[in-house]
């Protein structure tokens, strides 16, 4: 197997400027092949997004202590010049927000904001960008998409702004693709409408994409992979069968116990995990999760949990992978 | 755009009619009769019946708006008690003066303002910020004339450099755009610009912050764009906000600054007004007042538009 397109390894990321440094990402290794589509779920707080704005560097670098590697195409991100980040993002990565009427500028046209990206990274005519800014609309579905160029963000729906949003973001035909909670503030017709083009443009352009969000559902649609984050760590992660059919970690069981959706019978009792994240800046030793969770033993609160090998595309950050495994075999 | 102008004119028109009322009622609000300041102390009351009917004093308020608004309408404010010549001519002299002065004063102050502003935005709890913010507190809290008087001392008296008072050669109607013209404009436009660059320069500052701690500032750095790019969607983003806190200082300033135009003896509308009342002359004061009101609208109704213009989100 030749070396995966994107490959984060061990990368910590802690935010300086408090009493006590922030630690919001710790070792997380993970790795995107080409053509990969691989979701990051966990709750607010587990270091999703931090993870994902790592890869471009776009947290605040003065405040910003970063560790590990990020190897995009064989060059370390963590280690470029400005320059070369301004070169990589937007062209080489490019990135959807949740909410894309904070995330575009409300005084330019969509079509503006496509065209000055588009001339940012490629020496080409305003009318030939502006050409390509019609084509994109177009590839994402928005109607009339001749008109809707000169709209502003605040002139268009929810659903349509998102579709603008990846648009602006295929713009110098990435190929990786960051989309962060892309969902989570739409509607939920809308919201199938926006997963099932993401998966259809990931096809048809061979875009490696990382996908956050907190919605399982729409991570199984999405992606080939799946990872789950808790207190800055990737606690468990393989193919979304993997992580349905047979929840290794004692967290995911709990994430899928909690899911709202589905045969919810009325009247049952829609089950939650008890307590509540740690304090990234104060992190306990031992497994983040051992206070929350109905496995843990005194051996889980001491020491580094190492990350375990349970199938060829598998892993699980934990010591009491036997009882859940009994615990399948009970079912 | 154009609807959009429309509208707003035609959104001006209660409000000017309500500027001619108030400008109206003035006379009539203050106590004392306008006519004993030009008639001397043993004027007989024919005499004083005669003058009263000259000037339309006999008739009822409304009678007297009416027939004063349509005068207006046709640029005729009357004649100034004091010296005799029509008010129209002495104000349009005056403002011609106050506005050159306003002009170069607010230009001066919305440059220096924006680059405080903006180095105290981009820098927000830096040494930098902190010094910029002392200089717009310093414009917004230090006694205009008091400034005036120092700068005076300094550029005029010590050290010589600039003219202390008047506007130069040829007095209130001789102005000419040349150097020797431009020295006397030199002190009291700088004492004057003080006001709005402190007053922008705090507006700016909160509004480049504001728009830095924005999402789509992320978004804009996530598709390359240099610091330079950012800072030009940044610009465009306060800008409508600073245009607009601009045109209101402009008018502040077109009211002319009594006390800057006192110190300096410039011959503009602060110090039409200053003279205005203490000679009781109303029918000056009347139109003075309403002349200011009128550019006070109309400024407001130009930057409304401009601003539409450059922010989307302002219906248009």
């Amino acid at each position: 197997m030749s070396a995966p397109f994107l490959s984060i390894r061990n990368l910590g990321v802690a935010f300086t400027g408090g009493t006590r440094p922030v630690r919001a990402v710790n070792d997380v290794s993970l790795d995107v092949g080409q053509g990969e589509a691989v979701a990051l779920i966990g709750e607010s707080g587990s270091g999703k997004s931090v993870t994902m704005r790592a890869i471009m560097r776009l947290n605040p670098e003065k405040r910003t202590r970063l560790q590990g590697s990020i190897d995009l195409d064989g060059r370390d991100i963590l280690k470029m010049t400005p320059r070369e980040l301004r070169a990589l993002r937007g062209a080489q990565a490019a990135m959807i927000f949740q909410e894309p009427l904070l995330a575009l500028d409300p005084v330019y046209s969509l079509g503006d904001q496509i065209v000055e990206t588009i001339r940012r990274h490629e020496p080409i005519s305003r009318e030939a960008a502006r050409a390509r800014a019609l084509e994109l609309f177009e590839r994402v579905r928005i109607p009339s998409a001749k008109s809707r160029l000169d709209n502003y963000p605040h002139e268009m729906s929810g659903g349509m702004r998102q579709r603008a949003m990846i648009a602006l973001a295929l713009s110098c035909r990435p190929k990786l693709l960051l989309a962060d909670e892309p969902t989570t503030a739409l509607d939920a017709t809308v919201q199938i409408q926006v997963l099932l083009l993401l998966r259809e443009l990931q096809r048809d352009l061979g875009l490696s994409i990382i996908f956050v969000t907190h919605d399982i559902g729409a991570a199984v649609e999405v992606a080939d992979r799946i990872a789950v984050m808790y207190a800055g760590q990737i606690v468990e992660q393989g193919t979304a069968r993997d992580l349905i059919r047979s929840p290794r970690h004692p967290y995911t069981l709990g994430l899928l116990k909690s899911r709202a959706d589905g045969a919810m019978v009325k009247g049952a009792r829609l089950e939650a995990i008890p307590g509540a994240p740690p304090d990234l800046a104060n992190l306990p030793d031992g497994c983040p999760f051992a206070p929350r969770c109905f496995l843990a033993e005194d051996a889980c609160h001491t020491g580094r949990i190492e990350m375990q090998q349970i199938g060829a595309t598998h892993q699980a950050r934990c010591r009491k992978l036997a009882q859940t495994l009994d615990m399948h075999a009970a079912q | 755009m154009f609807g959009y102008t429309l509208q707003r004119i035609i959104y001006t028109a209660p409000v000017l009619l309500g500027v001619a009322v108030v400008c109206f009622a003035l006379v009539h609000i203050s106590p004392g009769d306008p006519l004993i300041s030009i008639l001397p102390a043993d004027a007989s009351v024919e005499l004083q019946d005669r003058l009263r009917v000259l000037y339309g004093f006999d008739r009822s308020y409304p009678e007297q708006f009416i027939l004063w608004l349509g005068r207006a309408l046709q640029g005729d404010l009357g004649t100034s008690i004091a010296s005799g010549r029509p008010v129209t001519t002495e104000v349009m002299r005056a403002v011609s003066n106050t506005l050159m002065l306003a002009a170069v004063a607010t230009v001066i102050g919305f440059v220096l303002g924006c680059f405080f502003g903006f180095v105290a935005g981009y820098f927000s709890n830096s040494p930098l910020d902190k010094a910029a913010s002392a200089a717009a507190v310093f414009g917004v809290s230090v006694p205009h004339y008091w400034l005036g008087m120092v700068l005076v001392i300094i550029f005029s008296a010590q050290l010589g450099w600039l003219p202390a008072a008047g506007a130069g050669p040829g007095g209130s109607s001789g102005w000419k755009f040349d150097m020797e013209h431009l020295s006397y404009m030199v002190l009291p436009a700088l004492t004057m610009s003080v006001i709005p660059m402190g007053i922008i320069a705090r507006t700016v500052r909160a509004l480049v912050a504001e728009i830095l701690a924005q999402e789509f500032v992320i978004g804009l750095r996530a598709r390359g764009l240099s610091e330079l790019g950012v800072f030009l969607h940044v610009v465009k983003n306060a800008a409508p906000t600073a245009l607009a806190v601009m045109g209101v200082q402009l008018g502040y300033l077109l009211g002319g600054s009594i006390l800057i135009e006192t110190v300096f003896s410039w011959p503009g509308t602060g110090m039409l007004l200053n003279s205005a009342i203490f000679q009781r002359d109303l029918p000056l004061l009347q139109g003075t007042i309403l002349v200011l009101a009128l550019f006070f609208v109309v400024l407001n109704l130009a930057v409304d538009v401009l601003q539409s213009a450059l922010d989307p989100r302002i219906k248009r």
